[in-house]
């Protein structure tokens, strides 16, 4: 081997460690950013769901949730984002229903979002870390920049809460609102807690914007929080709860 | 090749739409998240770990009738491999952010092993095809580092389709894919649909060069077929069984959808049955020692086999994960015309590359034939 070839290997194996080392080793140094003072915090955060107290045809919050986090509208199923949505009560608990299910449950539309789950599937498979747990409170994150649109963390969800940015979504967001990002084509995205209201001192967009207030969301770790109480006042079943995903949306039946 | 090169064109013209709109010129839907391209790249990767079933009795085991064509099976596994790597790329919703697998690693997850094995299996494969061919070409023994790489490519081929099973059979939410026998059935798959493919490319080339593989070698890879079309078979009757044994509703569904259909939905139906009578074709045809030593009727046998297992895995397989989705809904897939064409290409781009090494190959065999 020539000494132009050698070198040429050398500084190409320099090159890729050299690339793969930062990343992989450190990053980049402690954070410049702060933190609001009336942030709430959270051990874990979850959200009891009360699906008795919605009222047939409220859409509230599903459009404030779409509405604060610039979700696209396509027009059409195959396209279609959701981040938060309502199921009849078969579809959302499959297996659970029966013929002599009580009429009135049978018709009650239950809503449905990403469980941020303790144990989440969707995090074991993304293959870039681009969708990540938080230690700090069990909120379940995306990275849109990292992420590489494989699909993986939607094969992998079990309750069907992921949805891919198949075509460029900003053309068909009603009103943006600039206060949070929008997303490119060819990621996938979900519901985030509304992490970035939490931030803030707010709650979810949908928990304010329930007017028969279906939806409770606080720290399960906190023994005197509201959703701790209406746990222990109230029997509640989570969704597919035997494959150990350890989903943290409850719903009063 | 200029056909291959024509198609490969307008594959790529398609795919430039595609970059340009997103996935969303594919069939591909909120709850059908993988459908062509993924079904490929998995059917591809089984074509690709066959080449183990000449490297093996061949390297450990001395069988001296696969010697002349081990190349072959080498250089099918490149390719093959190669055309997993495009479909993955295709597939992706950012491509130019692929390289972030490397840069971040994630040893929990099923696709960053995936991508270790694939290209590793490629560089194996292109180094030992290539150094045995350019050893075999100057008339000298092999350099004594190629044995513990073929040595290496053994359990490796076996490794790239179980991680590619992997990838479905663990995933809590899509009982058609959570069954033990992924891998096996993947293998098994493999084992037949692989080598089928090697025999009509023998049958090709035996045809338009100058490259005779033998009756022989030909003869061994075609009971190698007949045995692994039986595991399969077998392994996808073990799957009926138990799920309309055990009556559970969530694991019957996909295969009422495949074969009858489910609530009126019935695209795949005529597909399953269409794989079922081309492998039951396959199976008598190869059974048979009569039909078998056939070489017509072997090669028919061959293609019914190879178009059943491309049914089952390139289509029935990755489809069906989705079918119905987590929230019980049935949202068919139907893939669309640039899909279509991207996929064509994509097959014609490796069977281009498939074309330049065998003739490369061909041309080596034929000289050292004639004593050249």
């Amino acid at each position: 081997m020539n000494s132009g070839r050698r070198a040429f290997l050398k500084v190409t194996a320099l090159s890729i460690i050299g690339v793969w080392a930062k990343p992989v080793l450190g990053g980049d140094g402690p954070s410049k950013f702060t933190r609001d003072p009336k942030e709430l915090l959270a051990k874990r955060w979850a959200m009891v769901i009360n699906p008795r107290k919605c009222s047939g045809g409220c859409k509230e919050c599903i459009d404030a949730c779409h509405r604060v986090h610039n979700v696209p509208n396509f027009g059409n199923s195959k396209d279609e984002i959701k981040w938060i949505w309502n199921e009849p009560f078969q579809d959302a608990f499959p297996g659970q229903e029966h013929t002599y299910l009580e009429e009135d449950f049978k018709k009650r539309p239950v809503v449905v979002l990403c469980n941020h789950c303790n144990n989440p599937p969707c995090v074991r498979v993304c293959p870039t870390k681009a969708t990540f747990r938080r230690k700090e409170d069990g909120i379940v994150v995306m990275d849109y920049h990292r992420c590489i649109g494989c699909r993986f963390c939607v094969a992998g969800c079990p309750y069907g809460a992921r949805s891919m940015n198949f075509r460029d979504p900003r053309p068909f967001i009603k009103e943006i609102n600039p206060e949070f990002p929008t997303r490119t084509k060819g990621v996938v995205e979900k519901c985030n807690f509304c992490e970035e209201r939490l931030a803030r001192g707010l709650l979810p967009a949908c928990v304010a914007a329930c007017r028969e207030r279906a939806m409770v969301f606080g720290d399960l770790e906190d023994s005197q929080s509201e959703v701790r109480k209406l746990l222990q006042t109230h029997f509640t079943i989570r969704r597919k709860p035997e494959l150990g995903t350890n989903p943290q949306v409850y719903y009063i039946v | 090749m200029g056909f291959l090169i024509l198609i490969i064109g307008v594959g790529f013209f398609f795919y430039l739409r595609q970059l340009d709109y997103g996935l969303g010129v594919t069939g591909m839907s909120r709850s059908v998240t993988w459908g062509l391209y993924i079904a490929q790249f998995t059917f591809l990767v089984g074509v690709a770990a066959s080449a183990v079933m000449l490297v093996l009795p061949y390297y450990l085991h001395d069988f001296q009738d696969f010697g002349k064509i081990t190349i072959l099976g080498e250089f099918l596994a490149v390719a093959s491999v190669f055309m997993c790597l495009v479909f993955i790329l295709v597939d992706l919703g950012q491509p130019a952010r692929a390289f972030n697998v490397l840069i971040y690693p994630t040893p929990s997850s099923i696709l960053f092993w995936d991508m270790i094995v694939l290209n590793g299996y490629l560089l194996l494969n292109m180094v030992i095809g290539w150094t045995m061919l350019d050893s075999e070409r100057k008339a000298i023994p092999a350099p004594c580092w190629v044995k513990p790489l073929i040595y290496l490519s053994i359990p490796w081929a076996i490794s790239i389709h179980t991680v590619t099973a992997f990838i479905y059979a663990g995933l809590p939410g899509r009982s058609f894919w959570l069954t033990a026998i992924m891998a096996p059935r993947f293998l098994a798959s493999a084992f037949a649909s692989g080598p089928a493919l090697l025999i009509l490319l023998c049958f090709i080339l035996r045809k338009f060069s100058r490259f005779d593989a033998g009756r022989e070698p030909i003869q061994a890879l075609a009971k190698i077929i007949t045995y692994a079309l039986i595991a399969s078979i077998f392994f996808v009757l073990m799957e009926i069984f138990t799920v309309f044994y055990s009556q559970i509703p969530g694991h019957m569904q996909h295969f009422q959808y495949l074969f009858f259909g489910l609530h009126g939905h019935h695209a795949l139906v005529p597909w399953m049955w269409a794989a079922v009578i081309l492998a039951a074709v396959g199976l008598v045809l190869l059974i048979n020692p009569r039909t078998r030593r056939n070489e017509l009727l072997l090669a028919v046998g061959c293609a019914a086999v190879f178009a059943s297992l491309w049914i089952e895995k390139g289509l029935g397989l990755v489809v069906t994960g989705f079918i119905p989705s987590p929230l019980e809904k049935i949202v068919e897939y139907f893939p669309t015309r640039p899909e279509v064409a991207i996929t064509l290409g994509i097959w014609a781009l490796g069977l281009l590359v498939l074309t330049v090494l065998y003739k490369i190959a061909v041309a080596v065999k034929v000289e050292e034939e004639n004593g050249m």
